[in-house]
């Protein structure tokens, strides 16, 4: 129909409202990788021995490592060499030892991006870690949790100050060797954030990290680790957003979870990264490995995504259910319009005896946007009674777009149940002109519809986030379709 | 409050709509009858706005206005309502959310105040007892698992809620059985009154028999044959539509009110 394209075409030029600029005075090192760079960044943020030795560990290994091409994505040829591996504000003094310290134009960045660092302002019961491009610039409600023995800081406070923690589970979950990205991240990582939760301890607010790319030319490679001790619970929220750029900027992340014995970690994703413009320039190559270990019994870890922003999205946050009983959880929304292109879903290693996941994935593609679902279920040997649940809808909007699905099922015991199913839908002209006789514009009735398409996964995410995502979902959808 | 002039219409190059003129005034039920394929249905749509059918001649004026002007949402706000004869799934959208959404359009079109969950459920719990439908249907998606009669009642309430002043309800009648058929009537003969009109759209004189018109016209390919009172739709009933392909000459005589 006429109509439709018009409304496609509307939908290739939806806004990005978080594309500004910062001027801010950075300290960077120089373009290109090579381990001068790698002592350079360590020696920067003043690294015990043992962190230098892993990051070079990393990098020789990464050398000897080829970028993977079997997701379906299509981008040009990434230059290693023509990235700046570290940005970090400019502060005068040694960093800032309060918000007080805080650059106030880096305040006003987060205030712009609506995540106001001023604790009184902040919603409550939040506390919030802001990364910008490499280092963490603040850390909120910090004193509040220390008092239940919980630590929330920067990745680089954490190395300083709880050195025997980051040894003892840095890279027990994602190994510097696990991908070629992870690699690259763990040799070049520069922050992130470090969460800890003590034995016992049910963290009394949602913890949450803001990332954010402002400076240009500039990779961002964060980590983040979570312990989750015997008995203990977290929530943990991670936003992104990034300045418009017309070139393509690298975001290679790591993030690794432990839950221990009954610990439950539950880990929510609002990416919304710059996409690119309408005919696909600049954006953000979001290459990422998340992983959480159901290490101890009983043990939950929950990963729940949405994602609406970059270029490229590569993810598959998983999880190894190592521990009897132990339960994995993935939800994810993964939207792609105009040319973005996103390959996400998630591994589910059930190593542990009744060890269950759940899997529901909703692909949604409009305008030229291509979306693949890509799942592996593993079952091995020991992983008596193992159960999982599988459910992968799509949902197409328009007809130039593309929706796949890649499941891998490997089940190495008979006592195992596994189920997969998947639906591909699309918005019907005559659901939309159903809502147009009721008074319902075109746009609203699509942003109704793919919210309720949704509904399962935005369910899944803390309440002020499942709001904020569910505006996130219609801005995206903005002009769109018939 | 609403007269149609000459309307033609096709879709895909086919011509289903070949000149009706129809007047319809406050406080009356037009029925508008005829067999499969007549354009019956096409009319409600093309009423509605639905844009694969191409209008290629004539005039709508409703309320004054060019209908044909509107955008489907803007007939809608402007409190035309097609009861459609296929009410659409919505999977995941929840009914009382999808109503109170409609209903705000509506208001805010008007320059009204939102209505506010709390007195939007009170408004809706009323309205449906009027069509005998359970309070849990509006946790459930739009349409979704109703049986027939289940999402003509929906239809009706949503009538109900909205508050139209031009109802066109295109086959309404159809699948029901005849205790779901009174519900529906007795619904639409609540909802009428000296402000609104109704189209019922319509195969067969059962439903007339609930929902007495003032004016009966027989479409037939495309044309409206024949107009009368609900004499007109007993003798229908009686004689069959042969009996109107027997005595309806190839260039038919328009009735006017």
């Amino acid at each position: 129909m006429a109509d439709e394209n018009e409304f496609l075409q509307e939908y290739a030029n939806r806004e990005y409202k978080y594309g500004f600029v910062s001027d801010i005075e950075n300290e960077t090192v120089p373009k290109g990788l090579n381990e001068d760079i790698i002592r350079l960044i360590s020696a920067k943020k003043k690294e015990p021995e043992f962190m230098l030795e892993w990051r070079l560990k990393a990098f020789r290994h990464w050398q000897t490592m080829k970028e993977p091409r079997w997701a379906n994505i299509k981008y040009e040829k990434i230059d290693y060499q023509d990235i700046v591996y570290y940005s970090a504000p400019k502060s005068k003094k040694d960093g800032p030892k309060s918000l007080d310290d805080v650059d106030p134009a880096i305040l006003e960045m987060y205030n712009k991006l609506g995540i106001p660092l001023k604790e009184q302002e902040i919603l409550a019961g939040v506390a919030v870690d802001a990364v910008l491009d490499s280092v963490s610039v603040a850390t909120t409600f910090k004193e509040k949790l220390s008092e239940l023995g919980i630590i929330f800081c920067s990745f680089s406070e954490a190395v300083q100050n709880h050195p025997d923690l980051v040894k003892k589970y840095l890279g027990t979950v994602v190994p510097y060797a696990d991908n070629f990205f992870a690699a690259l991240n763990s040799a070049v990582f520069s922050d992130g954030s470090f969460v800890y939760i003590p034995k016992g301890v049910r963290c009394p607010m949602e913890l949450s990290t803001y990332f954010r790319i402002n400076a240009a030319n500039t990779g961002q490679f964060e980590r983040t680790l979570i312990i989750a001790e015997d008995d203990s619970y977290v929530s943990y929220l991670e936003g992104c957003t990034a300045s418009m750029r017309d070139e393509n900027q690298l975001h290679a992340a790591v993030v690794e979870l432990v839950a221990l014995d009954n610990a439950q970690i539950k880990y929510s994703t609002v990416q919304n990264w710059y996409p690119g413009d309408k005919d696909g320039k600049g954006g953000i190559y979001n290459f990422v490995t998340k992983r959480g270990l159901c290490k101890g019994v009983n043990s939950k870890i929950s990963w729940t995504q949405v994602e609406t922003g970059s270029a490229i999205t590569w993810k598959y946050p998983g999880c190894v259910l190592q521990g009897d009983f132990s339960v994995g959880e993935f939800y994810s929304v993964a939207l792609t319009a105009n040319r973005q292109q996103a390959d996400t879903g998630t591994k589910m290693i059930h190593i542990g005896k009744n060890t269950t996941s759940t899997i529901v994935s909703k692909g949604i593609s409009s305008g030229f946007g291509q979306n693949s679902y890509r799942g592996q279920v593993k079952v091995l040997k020991s992983a008596k009674n193992a159960r999982n649940f599988s459910q992968c809808d799509s949902l197409l909007i328009g007809d130039k777009c593309g929706a796949h699905t890649f499941p891998y099922i490997e089940v190495k015991n008979s006592t195992a149940q596994v189920e997969h199913e998947a639906t591909t839908s699309k918005i019907g002209e005559d659901q939309i002109f159903y809502c147009n006789q009721r008074g319902i514009s075109t746009e609203d009735a699509v942003s109704m519809i793919v919210n309720g398409f949704c509904k399962e996964v935005l369910a899944e995410l803390p309440m002020e986030f499942a709001v904020e995502a569910q505006k996130l979902l219609g801005v995206s959808l903005e002009g769109s379709v018939g | 409050m609403l007269k149609i002039k000459n309307l033609n219409a096709s879709i895909e190059n086919n011509e289903i709509l070949k000149g009706i003129d129809l007047q319809v005034n406050a406080g009356e039920v037009h029925a508008i009858m005829g067999p499969n394929g007549s354009g019956k249905s096409t009319l409600a749509q093309v009423l509605a706005g639905r844009e694969e059918y191409e209008v290629t001649d004539g005039v709508v004026e409703y309320d004054g206005r060019d209908l044909l002007e509107l955008s489907p949402e803007d007939r809608a706000r402007e409190g035309l309502f097609l009861a459609f004869q296929y009410p659409v799934e919505i999977p995941g959208v929840n009914t009382a959310y999808f109503l109170r959404t409609a209903l705000n359009e509506k208001r805010l079109y008007r320059g009204e105040k939102q209505i506010s969950a709390m007195e939007f459920l009170k408004l809706v719990r009323e309205k449906m007892k009027l069509v005998q439908m359970d309070e849990s249907f509006l946790k459930r998606s739009v349409n979704e698992g109703f049986s027939g009669g289940e999402k003509k009642r929906n239809e009706i309430l949503q009538m109900a809620v909205l508050e139209p002043k031009l109802a066109v309800l295109d086959e309404t009648d159809s699948g029901l059985d005849i205790d779901a058929l009174k519900i529906v009537a007795n619904g639409v003969n609540t909802l009428k009154s000296r402000n609104n009109a109704i189209i019922v759209v319509t195969h067969y004189q059962r439903l007339l028999e609930y929902i007495v018109p003032d004016f009966v016209h027989v479409l037939y390919k495309g044309r409206i044959v024949k107009s009368g009172d609900r004499n007109l739709a007993l003798e229908l009933e009686k004689q069959g539509y042969d009996w109107l392909k027997e005595n309806v000459p190839a260039q038919a005589v328009h009735v006017e009110e």
